[in-house]
């Protein structure tokens, strides 16, 4: 595997990007006003948060999306501002549950899971099938 | 000339739904701190006759049968919930009044002569449905107490886009004669009596009357509500809100408190608690006030409210000095031989934290003046760490009963919402 590097993490930056994580609670974003003065840290935020207001985490469970490279527990970034288009992965609200998987729209619109031991859902006539938002990113912790 | 008003839809209720797709369509109910009485309820639930503010006890058996979804309050989420609807209007309109956690005022003047403003609001109301899942409601009106008229009109109407907007001058009639009078906003109800015997029942005919004669008959006040109904401004959108006048913290007690090695740990925290906010207002106290009461539903045992205020001479936000007050304050209004049911403190006359008046005598119980110190405090209790202060009660905030919250889906890693 070819890696880049992007750059460094300051070490007496470390708590201010990691630190209200853990502490403050989510907040899922909000773009702190002091985010702005600080310069050269990467802030993990911004990398995966565009829209803080629209934008909900939430925890993967089971293996259906493993070829999607989301394992059980990983922590879903679920942006509800960005419309799916055909294979976005989505999180979505059927049988009054969510579920997260790859929206297909054609042939025939179903939800498919990336992992060939789980079938695909279909949507029946008198189901209800909602998408909550549009999945952009994963976070899995080793 | 408009203004709007956003309302969150049964806010708490909604909220809620956000998470828990099973409940489309279930009625739900939310309970104040306690779980004492009714706060929120979704529309199903006021179908059911549920009422505002009911206590629990009484509906209980009948919502829960009919197949109701009941909540303790989960004021966590709704604040970031409701952080998150500002955050969206802030976005969108250049002048924003946060009124409450599920209402804001909008300033539209500058947006009016470049969009149709009923389609802006909805437009605006299907952006934050879909970016938050949290419904709202919006009125749009030339005056702020004309806002809340178009958006009571949401409801007489049953608009289906549930926007409505009253500009014209027939509109505002029209909205005005169905609004009885006491559905203005600041018209109570002792106002409301007297306006009824003056055979003014509906806020045209409240607004038909000169202005004048309203200010020498009544007050200025509702001088201000009728020329604001008569379509003249007199309340503008107010972006930067003034600091807060006093900090309570009170709480009703799950279970009674007789004694006072009981009650002072409870009222102990209060005070922490409360300084706490103070000091997260960047302000200093001179006022410290506390209060308990036994419960007005047990009428067959002996009643009892006691309430002390204590001055302080120099303003402070030192926990130790706030606890010493409380103590002062709370040992001669505690009785023995009652059942206390609620306690709670108020830090009241303000003064900025950075201003300093000195006393031209010396203060007896000077403030401790290091502020270091609780700042140090703080910062070790935002992480898991607690520091308690002696007297406190370090085992529960305070015997609390409250047990069918829903998880901080959006604040705690812990609690995320599930996805299968």
């Amino acid at each position: 595997m070819k890696v880049n590097y992007i750059g460094k993490i300051s070490e007496e930056n470390l708590p201010a990007i990691f630190v209200p994580y853990f502490l403050e609670s989510v907040h899922a974003g909000f773009p702190s006003p002091a985010s702005d003065y600080i310069e050269s840290p990467i802030d993990l935020n911004k990398h995966l948060i565009k829209n803080g207001a629209a934008t909900f985490l939430v925890r993967a469970q089971g293996q259906s999306m493993l070829g999607s490279g989301i394992t059980d527990q990983a922590v879903l970034v679920v942006d509800r501002s960005i419309k799916p288009t055909h294979n976005s992965i989505v999180v979505a609200s059927i049988d009054g549950e969510f579920v997260c998987k790859r929206l297909k729209l054609k042939p025939k619109m179903c939800l498919m899971p990336d992992n060939p031991d789980y079938p695909p859902i279909f949507i029946n006539h008198g189901q209800e099938l909602e998408i909550v938002g549009t999945v952009t990113a994963a976070i899995n912790k080793f | 000339m408009a203004l709007a008003l956003v309302d969150c839809e049964s806010f708490y209720a909604s909220c809620e739904r956000i998470f828990r797709p099973d409940l489309k369509n279930i009625p739900i109910v939310v309970l104040s701190n306690n779980d004492g009485c009714v706060i929120a309820r979704s529309t199903e639930a006021k179908r059911m006759g549920i009422g505002m503010g009911v206590p629990w006890f009484k509906v209980k058996k009948d919502f829960l049968s009919q197949g109701g979804e009941v909540f303790s309050s989960n004021f966590t989420f709704y604040g970031d919930m409701s952080a998150r609807v500002m955050n969206i209007l802030e976005g969108f309109v250049p002048e924003v009044e946060v009124y409450s956690i599920d209402e804001a005022f909008l300033g539209l003047d500058s947006l009016e002569e470049h969009y149709n403003l009923y389609d802006f609001g909805c437009h605006m109301r299907s952006l934050i449905r879909r970016w938050t899942g949290v419904p709202v409601r919006i009125g749009i009106a030339p005056t702020k107490t004309l806002t809340k008229i178009a958006l009571n009109e949401v409801k007489r109407l049953n608009v289906p886009t549930k926007v409505h907007q009253i500009s014209t001058r027939q509109e505002i009639r029209e909205a005005l004669i169905n609004t009885p009078v006491n559905e203005v906003w600041g018209v109570g109800r002792r106002l409301t009596e007297h306006l009824n015997k003056a055979k003014i029942t509906n806020a045209l005919q409240l607004a038909e009357i000169d202005p004048q004669h309203i200010r020498r008959k009544f007050n200025v006040v509702l001088e201000r509500t009728v020329r604001e109904l008569r379509g003249q401004r007199c309340l503008n959108i107010e972006d930067n809100i003034s600091a807060k006048k006093q900090i309570v913290v009170s709480r009703s007690f799950g279970a009674r408190v007789t004694d006072l090695k009981t009650l002072r740990p409870i009222v102990s925290n209060f005070a922490v608690r409360a300084t706490e906010k103070l000091r997260h207002e960047k302000q200093k106290c001179s006022q410290v006030s506390v209060f308990v009461r036994t419960s007005p539903f047990s009428d067959h045992k002996p009643q009892h409210r006691g309430y002390k205020t204590i001055e302080l001479f120099t303003p402070t936000n030192d926990t130790r000095d706030i606890l010493m007050a409380a103590k002062q304050a709370l040992l001669p209004i505690f009785r023995s031989g009652y059942d206390y049911a609620k306690a709670g403190i108020l830090l009241s006359r303000f003064t900025n934290e950075t201003t300093k008046q000195y006393s031209l005598f010396k203060d007896p119980n000077e403030p401790k003046e290091n502020s270091k110190f609780m700042e140090y405090i703080d910062q070790l209790n935002n992480y898991e760490t607690q520091i308690y202060f002696a007297s406190q009660n370090t085992r529960s905030w305070s015997p609390m009963k409250q047990n069918m919250t829903s998880p901080k889906y959006t604040t705690s890693w812990y609690e995320l919402p599930i996805a299968k």
